[in-house]
């Protein structure tokens, strides 16, 4: 099997930073790579400084951390539900995130910051009703990953049922609006959201690595696990909520984006690494670089018109995910 | 060292308790098997050991310590188990694998320190798999990843070992390498209860063999003692016969063909 090298860690964080560099630099005005520098630090033209302070590095930034919270939350999820289709939006976190911001939508509430508080009460909310229908679907006895599973997807079924149901009665703005978020996009960024992804991400996602072991040791079975002394039940718990709260953050900052955090996982698997921690860590770099990429494609392929972020990684993870079940195949 | 007293074991939906007054002990340096019938109330028993089953009555203790008042993590360090059934999600290192057996020895953040290493290694050797250290668990034949699995446990470095069918699926020749590594680690001085259906193997093996029948111990005692066949006939439910092994002079089972009565 493939080996992990340590300077692999440099080529990942290199690419993140490239890809960071190049969005920033790309787009309607392409600026060449010193005026970008120059501008981060406030100095020459006026226009750049605006292009690149207010829109651009806003928006590659939310990119990079929306792609990060994804994989990372990906990569824990596989693991602690020991399930390589596992991925953040199972869980019927998009889908309660959905159904919060269209109801913020549908109350014909335009503040941004409400819009995004609703989404990731809504993800959240639906987390915990898939667990208590773990529960009940668990009769008493201790909720296993494979009934959470299928709550999640529940959960998440009756979620998209509730959104269309509440889009049929609706103004066509209002469908619009929520369509446009149902599909991802990093073009709302702004710093405030920048920040309110960081501050969620370092939260959960350090969370998660440092519960890290525990999922490597979860990956192996409830009952080996419990002879190991971590018990299955609420480490399992408390690395579900860390994910989710991950996907909800994402969600409420950018939309849905699709396929991140089931395929990312893999990629880092494919270059060799096993354990969660750094599975984690290069999960959450490899996607932070994708989503970039993505939505530097979604904002400059077909310009001036801009692609849905959410279709991009779709369109690049579909392709992949028939590569990996050939190769299992 | 492993103590079971009056123990028993009900499920929810189980109109009769899995384990229903058990009382056996699991004595240091031996080797003591726990054998019968399918559904007698062998799992159940090492699942209320780990607390993976609700202990209705009695107390299942450990040194001196009920383990009802031990958090996981100190039953981790006091015994190490290997479950019937385990796969892993996703393939791992066999180093890695074995390494996860120190988990309850690891301090705040995790990281194994150089005692935990030399553990590691010293189980990969003792289990005779440090050749396949650098493989995945997915690359290596079904007696190497129960001897990779019997590593894991030896790295959690307990002073009880309890296995539960380690030798299902495997030929004659890897049943065989792990009855022997299990008695060697017996006399080197480890508690282990081994759940297993191979009486043949136990008598010549175990120190001392529990035999359950419908959740309660039907006898209990040295090989000879235990392998009767007018017992293990009403047990098993099955015409036997008890010969003795012409090499080792210890006695062996043979099932008889049923005479046809139609």
């Amino acid at each position: 099997m493939k080996r992990f090298h340590g300077w692999y860690w440099l080529a990942l964080v290199g690419a993140l930073v490239g890809a960071v560099a190049i969005a920033v630099a790309e787009g309607a005005v392409s600026l060449t790579l010193a005026a970008v520098i120059d501008a981060v630090a406030g100095r020459g033209d006026p226009t750049a400084i605006a292009i690149v302070r207010d829109l651009r590095l806003p928006r590659a930034l939310l990119g990079a951390l929306v792609g990060a919270g994804l994989g990372a939350s990906g990569a824990a999820l596989q693991g602690a539900l020991r399930n390589p289709l596992a991925e953040p939006y199972l869980l019927g976190v998009s889908g309660g995130a959905a159904v919060g911001a269209v109801i913020a939508f549908a109350l014909g509430i335009s503040s941004d910051g409400v819009i995004t508080l609703a989404a990731f009460l809504g993800g959240i909310g639906a987390v915990f009703v898939a667990l208590a229908v773990a529960r009940v679907g668990g009769r008493g006895v201790r909720a296993d990953v494979r009934t959470l599973l299928i709550a999640g997807v529940i959960v998440g079924a009756f979620a998209n049922a509730a959104i269309m149901v509440a889009l049929a009665s609706a103004e066509p703005n209002t469908v619009r609006g929520a369509l446009w978020w149902m599909m991802g996009s990093a073009a709302d960024a702004t710093w405030t959201r920048v920040g309110w992804l960081a501050a969620s991400i370092v939260a959960a996602g350090g969370g998660l690595v440092y519960w890290a072991r525990e999922i490597d040791v979860l990956s192996l079975g409830e009952d080996t696990a419990a002879s190991l002394g971590v018990d299955a039940e609420r480490s399992g718990r408390r690395a579900f909520l860390l994910a989710a709260l991950l996907a909800a953050a994402t969600v409420a900052a950018a939309g849905l984006i699709g396929f991140v955090g089931l395929v990312v996982p893999h990629i880092a698997r494919m270059l060799g690494l096993r354990a969660h921690r750094p599975l984690i860590v290069a999960a959450g770099l490899i996607g932070a670089t994708l989503v970039v990429a993505a939505d530097l494609a979604a904002r400059t392929v077909a310009a001036p018109a801009e692609l849905p972020l959410g279709a991009i990684t779709a369109l690049l993870g579909v392709p992949f995910f028939l590569v990996q079940l050939r190769r299992a195949a | 060292m492993i103590g079971f007293s009056d123990v028993v074991v009900s499920y929810a939906a189980a109109a009769k308790n899995a384990v229903d007054g058990v009382t056996f002990d699991v004595p240091i340096g031996q080797l003591t098997a726990l054998a019968g019938p399918n559904g007698s109330g062998k799992s159940s028993l090492v699942r209320a050991l780990i607390r993976r089953a609700d202990i209705s009555g009695g107390v299942v203790s450990i040194g001196a310590r009920d383990v009802k008042t031990l958090s996981l993590g100190e039953l981790a360090l006091s015994v190490a188990v290997v479950p019937q059934r385990e796969d892993p999600t996703f393939p791992v290192r066999v180093r890695e694998y074995v390494a996860l057996g120190r988990y309850p020895h690891l301090g705040l953040w995790k990281s194994p320190s150089e005692a935990d290493e030399r553990a590691v290694e010293e189980a990969l050797t003792q289990a005779d798999v440090g050749s396949l250290a650098d493989r995945d668990t997915d690359a290596i034949s079904g007696g190497e990843w129960q001897r990779v699995r019997i590593a894991r446990a030896l790295a959690q470095k307990a002073p009880a070992l309890v296995l539960d069918e380690p030798t299902t699926f495997l030929d004659v020749a890897h049943e065989m390498a792990i009855f022997e590594l299990l008695h060697s680690l017996a006399r080197s001085g480890l508690a282990i209860l081994l759940v297993s259906h191979q009486l043949n193997l136990v008598a010549r093996f175990a120190d001392t063999i529990v035999l359950l029948h419908e959740g309660r111990v039907a006898t209990n005692g040295s090989p000879a003692d235990v392998m009767r066949a007018d017992k293990l006939e009403s047990i098993y439910g099955w015409p036997v016969v008890i010969s003795r092994d012409p090499a080792v002079g210890a006695p062996a089972l043979v099932p008889l063909r049923r005479p046809r009565t139609l």
